[in-house]
């Protein structure tokens, strides 16, 4: 593939830079009691992970979702729902079999991925049957239906959002102290990192990647598109559905805000902002978007609009994002 | 050189945890609404605070105030929370205009040992069953003024309303506490969304309904926006609501529309004392407009907070609570008292939209009930 | 019956409102095929220079004017500035490109205009209620809306099929390289397009602010919804928009207006209304998702 074998080890080496910066802050915060920048270097792992999966779809299948929010959310609430039940010390159905509340964060996270990947197939199965422009706006268009009948439901909040008050557990380890739940959301985006790398470079990955670039001489060679792609797609709503379920417990409260299309832009401009199908695109974007935020948040309320002329300037000189300016090479297309 | 002044920070911190009083003083975290559809009543919430501190003078200086903008987003108050308890390192929060908004942020941050003085929304989950030692409700309860709508149009002789309000829990709380007081005949029962702009399909409702009077909950944006679509519509069933669908944000942008419409409220420009006078001649001294309810809710929070500071150290919290609880301050709302679940005890009046010197205000016309306290005090074991 | 017909022309008012929306939108994409986020930010545009000139002059139909000018001038110079360059790209350059021009006109407006929503007055010749027949009485503005929005339609199709321009758009959307070899300047006929849908956005803010609120961000769900209605009309296709901002508005008004009662009626328990009013809500949605499962290119669409 267009990349040489040094510039494969430069974008490793890039990759565990950003990753030991984003450790290193967290543990001068740690000495330093700095809590609130703990909870922000949280908040970049976690829109991180949101971020991975969604450059697997959109990076590396070229499948540009506009609605990953709703992937984000649906982890965001099966994270409210069932903890709230725990809470609460009710079940969340009885019918075809009884299912239990759970505020223990290993029960859950399967819970997740489970329903966000079960409805990532679903809109993939139907959005996939188009492309292009048209991709784009009916994924966006499912996830504002997600979002409406959130709002519209009343049962776990609707537009009020859910709040659970308290963290849910991990054995052997205090959630509710930041640096330990920064630990744990840092060792599953790595984790995730790890198979977005090897799911990239199997056989899988390369064929995906092959029907990106040459849809007609993949379907020479015997790829077939569409059921790859959709296989890429659930993966990636699985990710991001984990993701959500931390962003869940992050704040403890989901809203139907998590599944709006704003959130649907903003993991977007993570994946775009560090760089397109590159493996550490989502990590460093994430960071400089808080960054952005938290740092231009405090001196103007008009941080949105340098935001907006930074993403401008990327995409108009900067195809490659961040990770492309520092490797001085394009994403290879 | 950040770093340098967290680590002072925290031995500063650590030196207080072990029990040197810190230096007289509170600081405070506003949550509140400045962008929006909402944007009218958290200004008007944080200018009635800030008028009460500047008219203390020296004794406001002590209060040490950060103030941010939760754009009427729950997620997004949620977050600034955080911030102002991990990063600020608040001892009270304060602000929140939404229900909504306070179920997300209250009880994690009660339960965080941080104070809550609330400035408007004081959701009945919070009354109850969920009232909490560290949360103050200065406002009302989210049901009294709703009541005393119920029970006005249960006095005026009318037979059958139509009563409306945005589905979230202060809305809820809204028409069961307009049920509790009117026995009679409710034509239909809507919620609406919260933050909805467009009323035409309610209006058609409205006009299909036969009923002889309108009730309406629609704060913001929402009233306005309402009531300009509901004049326009031609549909002429008198409207009657709460102070919050008739407040001052309000009256500018609906315009003579609204002259005439019976609100009920817990405090009015007129109301006749000491304290009222200096803060309405204050308010328009310092902002040239007319204060609105939440203005004065502001007002008073912040001279609640101050009548506290001055008697206890906010780092002792039973001290501190004690002190709240006391009320020892000069309402504009005249006589005001805290019952045992820390919601006011007090008079709610009949107001009428009228038009003073050519700008539209509300004026007493009567009182609706005396001494009203709220449905779920016996609920709360505090 | 006469609460039905007023949901109906309900109904109708507000799919006329999503037809000026997609109809720009779609005229873009399909002359362009760009894919543009930020027409909502346009349509904005239209309903604060509305509401600030109405305020200045006094005249609210010079607002009007004013909402199609400042429109069409702030699509212009998009236009020439940014998304000239975006139109070789792909449509993620081209969503994340307008994505950032959102933020910049949203945190622009909020910086000239504060975060207080503005509020319009109706001229009296436009306010209050007429009768119609059958004894249902009105708002005249909203019938107003209809009727500039069917006025916009025949324009459009007049403008499409019978001027010279509207050969040249037609010509644009079959063959791009064909026009410009015939040697129409395709850059002023791009702007010109541009500047067109942008007007019509202006106009239905304009529009929509006065029954309303002028704010921050109220572009946002409509484009949406204008998303919607050209996908279920196809991309490209005037026509197609009009048909699809039709079923829209009046699914989504009559849905919500009809289905809670209807669910309260066949269903037994206190979840019937909820379960309604949620299923109201994604109903359009739900529309779409029929359409495309039949037809994947939409009603009136010509790609695949």
């Amino acid at each position: 593939m267009g990349k040489g074998v040094k510039g494969m080890a430069r974008e490793t080496l890039l990759t565990l830079a950003i990753l030991s910066a984003l450790l290193g802050t967290v543990i001068v915060a740690q000495i330093t009691g700095e809590g609130f920048v703990i909870t922000l270097a949280t908040k970049v792992a976690i829109f991180a992970l949101a971020g991975v999966g969604l450059n697997l779809a959109l990076g590396y299948g070229g499948l540009v979702s506009f609605g990953h929010a709703a992937f984000f959310g649906i982890g965001g609430y099966v994270t409210g729902i069932l903890a709230s039940h725990a809470g609460a010390g009710t079940a969340v159905t009885t019918l075809p079999f009884a299912l239990m509340g759970s505020n223990e964060m290993l029960g859950i996270w399967p819970m997740a991925m489970l329903a966000a990947g079960a409805a990532a197939l679903l809109i993939g199965a139907l959005s996939l049957r188009t492309s292009g422009v048209y991709f784009i706006m009916v994924t966006l268009a499912f996830a504002q239906m997600l979002f409406y009948f959130a709002i519209s439901w009343p049962r776990y909040g609707g537009e009020d959002g859910l709040s659970f008050y308290v963290r849910n557990s991990f054995p052997g380890l205090n959630t509710l102290v930041p640096v330990q739940y920064f630990a744990i959301c840092m060792a599953l985006l790595v984790l995730a990192l790890i198979l977005s790398a090897a799911l990239v470079r199997s056989r899988f990955g390369l064929a995906l990647q092959a029907a990106r670039q040459n849809e007609q001489r993949a379907a020479a060679v015997g790829i077939r598109p569409y059921a790859l792609r959709l296989v890429a797609f659930v993966i990636s709503g699985m990710i991001t559905g984990l993701a959500g379920s931390l962003y869940a417990d992050l704040n403890r409260f989901v809203s139907p805000a998590m599944m709006s299309w704003h959130m649907s832009g903003e993991i977007m401009v993570f994946v775009i902002l560090g760089g397109v199908g590159r493996l550490a695109g989502p990590v460093a974007g994430a960071a400089v978007f808080i960054l952005l935020e938290h740092l231009l948040g405090g001196v103007s309320e008009y941080w949105k609009a340098l935001l907006g002329l930074l993403l401008l300037a990327i995409v108009l000189f900067a195809p490659g994002g961040l990770i492309g300016l520092v490797l001085r090479r394009d994403r290879h297309v | 050189m950040k770093l340098k002044s967290g680590l002072m920070g925290t031995i500063a911190a650590l030196v207080m945890g072990l029990g040197a009083a810190q230096a007289e003083g509170v600081k405070v975290g506003m949550i509140t609404t400045l962008s929006g559809g909402g944007a009218g009543l958290g200004v008007d919430t944080r200018d009635g605070f800030l008028l009460a501190l500047k008219q203390a003078g020296e004794a406001g200086s002590k209060v040490d105030l950060v103030i941010e903008d939760d754009q009427q987003k729950p997620d997004v108050a949620v977050q600034i929370a955080d911030k102002m308890i991990q990063s600020d390192k608040v001892d009270v929060l304060t602000g929140i205009v939404w229900s909504n908004l306070a179920m997300a942020v209250v009880p994690s941050a009660t339960a965080q040992g941080k104070f809550y003085l609330s400035t408007n929304a004081a959701p009945s989950q919070l009354a109850g069953a969920g009232c909490n030692a560290r949360y103050f409700a200065v406002s009302y309860q989210n049901d009294n003024m709703h009541e005393a709508a119920g029970a006005y149009a249960k006095g005026a002789g009318i037979g059958k309303v139509f009563i409306m309000a945005p589905n979230y829990p202060a809305g809820q709380d809204s028409l069961a506490g307009f049920k509790r007081f009117y026995d009679g005949e409710i034509a239909s029962e809507v919620y609406t969304q919260l933050g909805q702009t467009d009323y035409a399909a309610e209006i058609a409702q409205i006009r299909a309904s036969g009923a002889e009077a309108v009730f309406f909950f629609l704060p913001g944006g929402m009233g306005i926006a309402f009531m300009k679509q509901y004049a326009a519509s031609g549909v002429g069933i008198p409207l009657i609501g709460p102070a919050f669908s008739l407040s001052q944000d309000i009256l500018p942008a609906v315009g003579d529309s609204a002259l005439g419409i019976k609100n009920t409220s817990s405090w009015s420009p007129d109301l006749d004392n000491a304290a009222n006078k200096t803060f309405v001649d204050g308010f328009q001294a310092e902002y040239g407009r007319l204060p609105s309810l939440y203005a004065a809710q502001g007002y008073d929070t912040a001279n609640l907070l101050l009548s506290a500071v001055a008697k206890a150290d906010v780092t002792d919290a039973e001290a501190f609570r004690a002190a709240l609880a006391a009320a020892d301050f000069a309402s504009v709302r005249g006589k005001f008292r805290f019952g045992p679940n820390q919601h006011p005890v007090q008079d709610i009046y009949v107001r009428e939209v009228v038009k003073v010197n050519g700008v539209l205000t509300n004026a007493i016309v009567g009182t609706a009930m005396t001494d009203r306290a709220d449905a779920y005090a016996d609920q709360c074991k505090m | 019956m006469v609460l039905f017909i007023e949901q109906a022309l309900n109904g109708l008012q507000y799919g006329m409102m999503l037809f000026l929306m997609a109809a720009g939108l779609t005229l873009v994409f399909g002359v362009m095929g760009l894919i543009n986020l930020a027409h909502g930010s346009l349509y904005m545009v239209g309903a604060f220079a509305c509401a600030w000139v109405a305020a200045a002059t006094g005249s609210f139909f010079l607002g009007l004017v004013a909402s199609l000018v400042a429109a069409a001038v702030a699509g212009a110079l998009v236009e020439v500035v940014v998304i000239r360059r975006l139109y070789h790209r792909d449509h993620l350059d081209q969503v994340l490109a307008t994505f950032a021009l959102i933020l910049v006109f949203s945190e622009g407006t909020r910086w000239l205009f504060g975060s207080f929503p503005l509020y319009l007055t109706l001229p009296p010749v436009l306010s209050g209620a007429v009768m119609l027949p059958g004894g249902l009485q009105y708002p005249l503005f909203r019938l107003a809306i209809i009727g500039i929005g069917a006025v916009v339609a025949l324009g459009l199709f007049f403008l499409i099929n019978r001027t010279r321009l509207g050969i040249r758009i037609r010509a644009g959307e079959a063959d791009r390289e064909m026009i410009a070899a015939l040697g129409v300047n395709i850059e002023r006929l791009y702007t010109i397009v541009f500047a067109l849908g942008a007007a019509l956005a202006g106009l239905a803010g304009a529009l929509v602010g006065t029954i309303q609120s002028v704010q921050v961000g109220m572009g946002e769900p409509v484009l949406i919804l204008a998303f919607v209605v050209i996908i279920i009309g196809g991309i490209g296709s005037i026509k197609g928009a009009l048909i699809g901002a039709l079923l829209v508005g009046m699914t989504d008004v009559l849905g919500k207006a009809l289905l809670p009662g209807l669910f309260a009626r066949v269903m037994v328990g206190s979840d019937a209304a909820t379960v309604g009013s949620a299923l109201a809500s994604m109903l359009i949605y739900i529309l779409m998702a029929l359409v495309l499962l039949v037809r994947p290119q939409g009603l009136y669409g010509q790609r695949g």
